[in-house]
């Protein structure tokens, strides 16, 4: 279906290729997982798969591709409409029209087929997908599962035998992400469809994939995802799990490996699970502790006499818009040195919570105390040096054309010393990770995050929020934030993170509330949030319940033999 | 046979036109365009009252619940600005030709380098009445052109343009999905602008930039992304086609526009050549539609749910036409009745034929069918 032969490719003026002399076969129904760290060209080779590289991007090519029996090097990506269907990260990006029933409509119309056969397919596929009730429907209103669905049926409508997916479930929450991956999984066992997705939340789809293929340092490797997962960095917690216990064949879903978990399970039940924070700072061997964050920030005042907290205070928060009420008198404690997660669905409130908590969004009533004052009467640039907020796209803060011009503009505006953005820049990537002339938007997922977090950083402020930061980061750069937020919050930070992804909870926070129609549903400890419920619990959970473990490194700890609690 | 089947069907269903539907966007142009012109033809308010009757009877009754349809309010509004507005100027600029006085103002006396334009002055009846008349023209024809837009979905409109000029309208739909995607995106990023402290002695320009910059390269970034799945997608596909059939088309069109510029230039200018003017212009006619008919046929695209032209359109657009024409049939007959004197000042008339013909405009409340709701288009 697709063959690369001794492909290699160079974005224009680059010096290194992209992707080396790969050589890779795709054969006829199969569901192949594409797999690597962010900027490791993974989106390199499937787009070259339908000829928007080099067609799109420029650049040099070497070697060959076939897809469905065409070189897309001669044959602009227009000519595959018929065979490869291409989805992008955000459907609502790739959208060409503004209703369902036309989006669907619409590649047909550029094939040139018969009206009678447009009407029939674009009924078939609006029940294949389950979005009939969503015909007539505008695009922009809909949810973010319904949008990859409708992105899905789009392509599908011009029945290709290949269907290419970049990140089909990363932006999505974890319900929509369930749609979304239902759906694909139809098209490959129903339809037979050959599909090449991209993806960094493996825990989601490797159970089901046929092959991985690995791309890293440039180099593609194909392989059965058992054996492909082994090794290396990248690998979903069950896969963690599976590794330590030395359990063969790896299992890659939670189902299996709960079959082989028993004896696990027995040598663990006498040992006592420590909290997530604790444990997410033990492996001290491969992390400088918080030495390299220390300093960094002011040191928590004393603490009040009554023994109330000084970090942050929230009380009977309440927004509304017009009727609407967003988030209705919301109480939240968090001292410093506490990591803090806020989960609930989109649109429960997560985000309206930490704007208002900022002070940038609206606040309609209720208290917000920071080190023991209120924030409303602040100006926005005190507000903004006490409370920082990492927005959703972290790109969002940075409107400069260089790092280097971007971290001084943050020295300048916190008044700090020249050059104190740099040095907390590379504090946090551990060395000098970002060349100053870069502009940001050429920056990966993970070193815009970096940027914008060094530049709220060099305030000092006392609370830090992010909000979703772990959209688009890869394995490795996922607890490589988690190590920072826990480092921050050991420097005296109150760190509130609101977040879908709940591997990244059970490793980096000791708190969970959670958030549903802009209510508090429970606030508690994360082992307590997280272990018992179907929806929240983290694959070690799943695989070790009904023991309270929540991480590998949890369980590495214990087996390490001093576990022990020290109580 | 078999195409000619669903044709055959559907001329035959009486009541299948009365089943809810969208009017063809074309048939709704034509009757608000013709209502345009026959209030174009007219200051007489009561003429203009009962075209503006007529417009706002047909749109309340046959408009849709999509966003588009909302935007009538918009234009009724404007209306009353441009009228306000010139009673306005009138008064101010329009004093000092005489007439009945309302209320005694003085005038300011301009330097002779300005003479020739009076301000303020004695505020007259004439003065308020030919600002008022005016106005209310003007304003007519605005929310007569509101009425289209509220009753035919633009987007279909762009749809049903000529093969040829697909090229175009693609690129005002694009336009028009990356619009409010824009809009989106000021409003994310002025709102993250004040999550970074300002930067003291910071210029005005800068924090502009601020905003604009990653606006700006937000939307870049999309466009892109919407061309790469645009093409993806099969836009622009050729399919077999050689590119001599578009290089001819396109070799017509150039000469064509050549030949409809030298016949117009022959017809204005007497000193050429007559074979330079009137033929020219009727060649150079030809030449261009025959290229736009050769590059419609070499794009090979389908139309999902065309809009067809039935007897509802027809009469619709018809209504619109007869209004118009029965406007301009009447001046002949009697031009104060459309255009009421105002020296001397004299009570508008309200002249029986161009009323009948304003009141063919309502026909559509009758023939047009109802427009079909679209759930969720209001959410």
């Amino acid at each position: 279906m697709i063959s690369f032969r001794d492909f290699s490719f160079w974005y224009p003026d680059a010096h290194e290729p992209t992707v080396r002399s790969a050589t890779l076969d795709i054969d006829e129904g199969e569901f192949a997982l594409l797999v690597g760290r962010t900027g490791s060209g993974k989106s390199t080779v499937l787009r070259a798969v339908n000829g928007l590289v080099p067609h799109f991007t420029g650049g040099h090519v070497e070697g060959e591709v076939t897809t469905a029996g065409r070189n897309p090097r001669t044959s602009p990506p227009r000519e595959f409409a018929d065979a490869v269907g291409v989805v992008g990260q955000d459907p609502l990006a790739g959208f060409v029209t503004d209703t369902v029933e036309e989006e669907l409509a619409y590649g047909m119309e550029q094939l040139a087929m018969a009206p009678q056969v447009m009407r029939r397919r674009v009924e078939e596929v609006l029940d294949l997908m389950g979005i009939a009730p969503l015909r007539n429907r505008a695009l922009r209103t809909l949810s973010g599962g319904e949008q990859q669905r409708v992105a899905l049926g789009s392509v599908l409508t011009t029945s290709p035998r290949l269907l290419v997916l970049d990140e089909p479930t990363s932006a999505l929450d974890p319900a929509a992400a369930e749609e979304a991956l239902a759906a694909i999984l139809r098209l490959v066992h129903d339809l037979g469809v050959t599909v090449l997705a991209a993806e960094h939340r493996l825990e989601r789809v490797v159970e089901y994939a046929d092959a991985l293929v690995v791309v890293s340092d440039a180099t593609v490797r194909k392989g059965r995802p058992q054996e492909m997962l082994r090794h290396g960095a990248l690998a979903p917690p069950v896969v963690q799990l599976g590794r330590l216990a030395g359990w063969h064949p790896l299992p890659l879903s939670v189902r299996d490996a709960r079959r082989v978990a028993g004896p696990l399970r027995d040598r663990l039940s006498g040992v006592q699970a420590l909290n997530a924070h604790s444990a997410g700072a033990l492996p001290s061997v491969t992390r400088p502790s918080s030495a390299r964050l220390s300093g960094l920030l002011l040191p928590p005042t004393s603490r009040a006499t009554d023994g109330r907290a000084d970090g942050l205070v929230v009380s009977s928060l309440t927004v509304r818009y017009g009727d609407t009420v967003a988030l209705r008198s919301v109480d939240m404690v968090a001292e410093p040195g506490e990591v803090l997660a806020v989960m609930g669905r989109n649109g429960s409130g997560k985000s309206t919570l930490l704007w208002a908590v900022q002070g940038a969004g609206r606040r309609s009533a209720g208290s917000v105390r920071v080190a023991g004052s209120d924030t409303a009467g602040l100006t926005r640039t005190a507000a903004a040096r006490l409370v920082a907020l990492v927005p959703q796209q972290a790109g969002d803060l940075l409107y400069h054309d260089s790092v280097d011009a971007e971290c001084a503009a943050a020295d300048r505006a916190a008044a700090a010393a020249t050059g104190a953005t740099r040095d907390i820049l590379e504090r946090l990537f551990e060395g000098p990770a970002l060349s100053g002339t870069t502009h940001p938007r050429d920056l990966s997922d993970g070193q815009r995050l970096g940027l914008a977090l060094a530049v709220q950083l060099v305030s000092q402020p006392r609370v830090l929020l992010l909000d979703e930061p772990t959209r688009g980061l890869d394995y490795g750069a996922k607890s490589h934030l988690c190590s920072v937020l826990t480092d921050l919050a050991a420097a005296g930070c109150v760190v509130v993170v609101a977040t879908h992804d709940v591997e990244f909870v059970a490793q980096s926070a000791d708190q969970v509330l959670v958030l549903a129609d802009g209510q508090v549903v429970s606030w508690a400890p994360t082992s307590e949030a997280l272990a018992g419920s179907p929806i929240f619990a983290p694959q070690v959970a799943k695989v070790l319940a009904p023991q309270p473990w929540l991480t590998v490194d949890q369980v590495a700890h214990a087996l390490s033999g001093d576990g022990v609690p020290h109580a | 046979m078999a195409a000619l089947a669903p044709a055959l069907i559907e001329s035959r269903s009486g009541p299948d036109q009365r089943l809810p539907r969208a009017l063809h966007p074309l048939a709704w142009w034509l009757w608000a365009l013709g209502m345009a012109v026959a209030a174009s033809r007219t200051t007489n308010p009561l003429l203009l009252g009962a075209i503006l009757g007529v417009v706002s009877w047909v749109v309340v009754a046959r408009r849709s619940d999509n966003p588009w349809a909302k935007a009538f309010r918009l234009y009724v509004i404007a209306g009353a600005v441009i009228i306000a507005l010139r009673v306005f100027f009138r008064l101010v600029f329009g004093g000092g030709d005489g007439g009945h006085v309302l209320v005694p103002l003085p005038e300011v006396a301009l330097p002779g380098a300005v003479a020739g334009i009076h301000l303020l002055g004695d505020v007259t009846a004439e003065a308020l009445l030919g600002g008022l008349y005016d106005g209310l023209r003007l304003a007519t024809m605005l929310i007569c052109l509101g009425a289209a837009n509220a009753l035919a979905n633009p987007r279909r409109l762009l749809r049903s343009m000529p093969p040829a000029l697909h090229e175009v309208s693609t690129a005002v739909v694009v336009a028009m999905s990356v619009f409010p995607q824009l809009a989106e995106s000021v409003v994310r990023v002025t709102r993250a602008r004040r999550l970074r402290p300002s930067i003291p002695g910071e210029s005005r320009l800068a924090a502009v930039l601020a905003v604009v910059i990653p606006v700006l390269e937000d939307s870049l970034d999309r466009s892109v992304l919407l061309a790469a799945s645009m093409d993806s997608r099969g836009y622009g596909r050729r399919a077999g086609r050689s590119s001599r059939a578009s290089r001819a088309a396109g070799l017509l069109l150039v000469c064509g526009l050549a030949g409809i510029c030298v016949g117009a230039n022959g017809v204005l200018d007497a000193t050429t050549p007559r074979v330079l003017a009137a033929p020219m212009l009727a060649a150079g006619v030809c030449v261009g539609v025959a290229g736009l008919a050769l590059s419609g046929r070499a794009v090979s695209r389908s139309a999902y749910r065309p809009d067809r032209w039935r007897v509802a359109e027809l009469v619709t657009a018809g209504a619109g036409i007869a209004a118009a024409v029965l406007l301009f049939v009447s001046s002949g007959v009697d031009a104060s009745d459309l255009n009421p004197s105002l020296t001397p000042l004299s009570w508008p008339q309200l002249p029986l034929l161009p009323l009948a013909g304003i009141l063919i405009g309502l026909v559509p409340v009758v023939a047009a069918p109802q427009a079909a709701s679209l759930e969720g288009a209001s959410r």
